[in-house]
């Protein structure tokens, strides 16, 4: 009993408490954005940042290629044909004695900006059908779904293949073709984040409000809808590269003497048995490529939806 | 469950009429005249015009679609325009040797995959776990085609174990089935540790330790039936995809399969065996949908045929 507060003691020390509490600051959560705690997130990856370095690097050395390449990646030295890892070629050289670490350097180039445009393009084009496909619906949903599955009808690789049979061989139709196969991927993982925002009530207050469909597509589904799209983006880039670099290795892709990972790896095949580093080298640049995407577009994904976390 | 399957077939056609839509298209899309793309580049005018009156290209373009599709279903995908022998005489002797890979490598896939998934889910966090899951990652950020090479390099060129290309008995098949498999392989290996580990923290494994179940009984007898259910989807689909890896694989090895008649058919722009080999490998990617499907239905139960 003689343990319970008296009635009187705690009608003194409710002042004294309420003055405490509003003196010491609530311990409330500051409320972040989404994009503030999938930033936060991020950071709190390594393995995610350690891919996003490597990536930021690759980059650099994409635009720097000019000034730390030692040797200009067409010049051929046949004097110096398949000369092995040494001081003067890091990397060796090829069979037309060029310098493999220069054109490696030169390559990251051609292989960004594939996986670049051609993600992009695969972005553009199956975002749009997504989103007129998810907000429309009916019959023209239908339509374009069944189009695309069609396509998804075909194995990634052969559908660029399919492609690249139609329009040839070469860099810009490898580009065109990877994107296209990326199509139907942007497409439905936009619809189905369209399907559940359209249903929302403040897309129906934008109706309601005398908005456009093309206002409410752009403005409103479109940014909501953007993590997973991006997540996407880069994921792609790595499944990019890798076909690109495979199409090239199979000679239709990028042809002889651009510098393309793949169809070095290629040229490199014929001489493995008396010099291997022509076709390593190449081939560990795209695995470090692809590597560091998928660590990337993985910890963005972590970051983003955390609930799909493996 | 045979409704199931007749409305999954009623499902695929209009997907396999669109794909034969845009196999039959690819002709008529390449720049050019599509008569001297089918009679070769070497055809004279006269080989050409003859071509051209007997795939009937002179006539409209859905009357040739559907002699086309008719042709298909005889069985008659034109004649090459490099070897002039009838399509269907190509992919018969390729056939074989992309199945033998195709299946080997899966086989492969699955044997390496689930059991590395699953030991790494039992001893989670374990050495066993990150290496496996670190190599797994790899397995997956690896070209093929380099991995071949390498492959190649290792036990063909330096400890000279097994054959570098061709055809022929088992050690022919070792390292092309290896050097397809290996993605597959880590993609199932990814899936079936975390298919497991969610099944591994489920009651009924709970309870099933209480009863005083052995490790061993648990996870061998009631842990991995329920985990294998997603893992089987996984299965089929990198089956599907093996196929067009097959293209890439066929290719280093000088593996005589379709895919690398069909490298060959568009280095020569011979327009009827791409047609042919397209075909073939999309009907067979169809095919594997199907089976996976309904072996998927059929290995759990909660899937409605409905």
């Amino acid at each position: 009993m003689n343990s319970l507060p008296k009635p009187e003691s705690h009608k003194r020390a409710a002042p004294a408490t309420a003055e405490v509490l509003r003196a010491v600051p609530a311990p409330v959560r500051e409320s972040r954005s989404l994009w503030s705690d999938a930033r936060v997130r991020l950071m709190r990856n390594p393995v995610a940042l350690a891919g996003g370095g490597v990536v930021i690097l690759l980059i650099l050395v994409a635009i720097l290629a000019p000034y730390i390449a030692p040797y200009d990646p067409l010049h051929q030295d046949l004097a110096n044909s398949m000369a092995g890892p040494s001081m003067t070629h890091l990397a060796g050289t090829d069979v037309h004695g060029r310098d493999i670490f220069s054109r490696i350097i030169y390559g990251t180039r051609i292989s960004l900006r594939i996986g670049f445009l051609g993600m992009l393009l695969g972005c553009v084009v199956g975002v749009t059908l997504g989103l007129v496909s998810g907000y429309y619906g009916g019959r023209l949903d239908t339509f374009i779904m069944r189009l695309l599955d069609v396509q998804l009808a075909f194995p990634g690789l052969l559908v660029a293949i399919c492609i690249i049979a139609i329009i040839g061989p070469g860099l810009e139709n490898v580009i065109l073709a990877v994107g296209i196969f990326s199509v139907p991927l942007f497409a439905r993982v936009t619809r189905g984040q369209v399907l559940t925002l359209k249903e929302q009530e403040f897309i129906l207050a934008a109706r309601m409000m005398g908005a456009q469909d093309g206002r409410i597509m752009l403005t409103h589904l479109l940014p909501n809808a953007v993590a997973p799209i991006l997540v996407l983006c880069t994921l792609r880039i790595a499944t990019a590269i890798l076909t690109a670099a495979s199409l090239s290795f199979l000679g239709l892709g990028a042809q002889p003497p651009i510098p393309e990972w793949g169809a070095m790896l290629s040229d490199g095949r014929a001489y493995l048995s008396i010099a291997p580093h022509v076709a390593t080298t190449p081939g560990l640049a795209i695995l470090i490529t692809v590597l560091a995407f998928n660590l990337l577009g993985d910890g963005l994904r972590d970051a983003l939806d955390p609930r799909l976390k493996a | 469950m045979l409704g199931y399957i007749c409305r999954r077939l009623l499902y695929m056609t209009p997907i396999l009429f669109g794909v034969s839509v845009v196999i039959f298209l690819l002709l008529h899309l390449v720049p050019g005249d599509p008569a001297r793309l089918v009679a070769g580049i070497d055809a004279t005018k006269e080989d050409v015009e003859i071509v051209r009156t007997s795939l009937g290209l002179d006539r409209p373009l859905p009357v040739q679609y559907v002699s086309w599709l008719g042709n298909v279903f005889r069985g008659d995908l034109g004649r090459s325009a490099r070897t002039h022998r009838p399509v269907t005489h190509e992919l018969r002797l390729t056939i074989p040797a992309t199945v033998e890979l195709t299946i080997s490598a899966i086989a492969i896939a699955v044997l390496i995959g689930v059991a590395a998934g699953i030991v790494a889910a039992v001893r989670r966090n374990s050495a066993f776990d990150y290496s496996s899951m670190i190599v797994a990652l790899l397995g997956v950020c690896t070209p093929s085609f380099w991995l071949g090479l390498m492959l190649m390099l290792l036990f063909a060129v330096k400890l000279d174990l097994l054959p570098t290309t061709g055809r022929g008995g088992w050690e022919n098949l070792v390292l092309p089935a290896v050097t397809l498999g290996a993605g597959a392989a880590a993609i199932i290996a990814r899936v079936t540790r975390s298919s497991m580990l969610e099944v591994l923290g489920t009651d009924y494994i709970r309870t099933a330790h209480a009863k005083g179940l052995s490790e061993r009984a648990v996870v061998l007898r009631h842990a991995v039936k329920n985990a294998l259910i997603p893992v089987i989807t996984v299965i089929g689909l990198e089956f599907g995809y093996l196929l067009a890896g097959a293209v890439v694989t066929e290719t280093v090895f000088a593996y005589p399969g379709v895919g690398r008649l069909l490298v060959e058919a568009i280095e020569f722009r011979d327009y009827p065996v791409i047609q042919g080999a397209l075909l073939l490998l999309a009907l067979q990617f169809a095919l594997v949908n199907l089976v996976v499907d309904v072996l998927y239905a059929c290995s759990d139960p909660r899937i409605s045929y409905e």
